[in-house]
């Protein structure tokens, strides 16, 4: 029964988020509308942990696999890439190592000089 | 054979789950980057349907109700969101500072090898949203008037991508707070990189779900000003 309920709740955020995602005209998906009600609920404490939580931690444990089917479509969006794969795999690998090492080093530089600044204090 | 992978509703999930564990071992055993498991299960799946001669179409029927769980999966982000949130809240700086530079360094990587490459304008904006959730990116895609099919398999590929090499990346350009490795799985390669952040631990979890949403939202707002640039 826990794991239902917990699910019947997820699932329901799912559906508001949904709602957000047709009515609100941005790009922007059910899942990330879902995202932020359920923190809202969470941070408000209209919803307690305990009432997500397994179910929750169950969904996130498998969530690499969901995205398998995303990743076998490839096979056919191999003829649309095919013309521009040099250039997009040159643009995709080179961002992708960039925005990595830019936003870690900038957020690890604001740690730290917090951190510093801190044992200043004491 | 292939008769059987076409009436079956599971056995095209079953071999990609199959690949996916075949992955985990690999990976415990090898330790490289290039036996990640959801490349490995990607690329296995790939070759047993053509090998087969299946369409994708009759694979995805099946394996449809995977991708079907990831919006309530998404949603569920919130719970290590709210869980680290006295963390987060101390670190807003930092926070927002990553983010940042994340979104401003994936649009002008973008900008400047599409015009080093000579990519046409609708080439260079099919690529803009390349960093963020698949679901966002394809609205910016089409909003400025990209191929929408290449911008989903970009994405999809910067976001293996990401999760393959993240664990390197932080060793090469010694990211050592998990606060930090968190937020630049998230910008860097959406959610399928916060799914390697959140193996690493709750706190890099955390800062990858929000760096999800809050990148995409980011990249809204600033792709369509970039947009106009080439």
């Amino acid at each position: 029964m826990k794991y239902l309920k917990q699910f019947l709740l997820i699932l329901s955020i799912s559906f508001v988020g949904e709602l957000g995602n047709r009515w609100i005209p941005l790009p922007v998906p059910a899942s990330i509308y879902g995202m932020v009600i359920l923190f809202v609920l969470l941070l408000s404490g209209v919803i307690k942990p305990d009432m997500v939580r397994e179910t929750g931690k169950f969904l996130i444990a498998i969530m690499p696999v969901m995205f398998i089917p995303a990743g076998v479509g490839l096979m056919d969006s191999w003829a649309v890439l095919k013309p521009l794969l040099v250039p997009v795999s040159v643009i995709t690998f080179v961002s992708t190592v960039t925005v990595f090492a830019a936003t870690g080093r900038s957020a690890q530089w604001m740690i730290r000089r917090k951190k510093r600044a801190e044992e200043a204090e004491q | 054979m292939n008769t059987i992978l076409e009436n079956s509703a599971y056995g095209g999930v079953a071999i990609s789950l199959m690949a996916y564990m075949l992955g985990t071992v690999l990976k415990k055993k090898f330790r490289l980057a290039i036996f990640n498991p959801l490349l490995i299960s990607i690329l296995v799946t790939i070759a047993v349907l053509v090998a087969a001669d299946v369409d994708y179409a009759v694979y995805e029927r099946g394996a449809g109700y995977l991708s079907w769980l990831l919006t309530p999966a998404t949603v569920c982000l919130a719970i290590p969101l709210y869980e680290q949130w006295e963390l987060l809240k101390k670190n807003r700086a930092a926070v927002v500072c990553g983010i940042l530079t994340g979104v401003i360094t994936s649009l002008s990587t973008v900008l400047v090898l599409a015009w080093l490459l000579g990519l046409k304008h609708r080439e260079y904006v099919t690529l803009l949203p390349k960093s963020i959730t698949t679901a966002i990116g394809m609205g910016v895609s089409e909003e400025l008037g990209g191929y929408v099919t290449i911008t989903v398999a970009v994405i999809i590929i910067t976001g293996v991508l990401g999760n393959m090499i993240g664990g390197v990346l932080c060793r090469l350009f010694q990211i050592s707070e998990p606060a930090a490795k968190g937020l630049a799985f998230g910008a860097s390669s959406h959610a399928i990189g916060t799914t390697r952040a959140m193996e690493l631990g709750e706190v890099e979890g955390a800062m990858s779900s929000l760096a999800i949403a809050a990148t995409g939202i980011a990249t809204v707002v600033f792709a369509s000003a970039f947009a106009n640039l080439l």
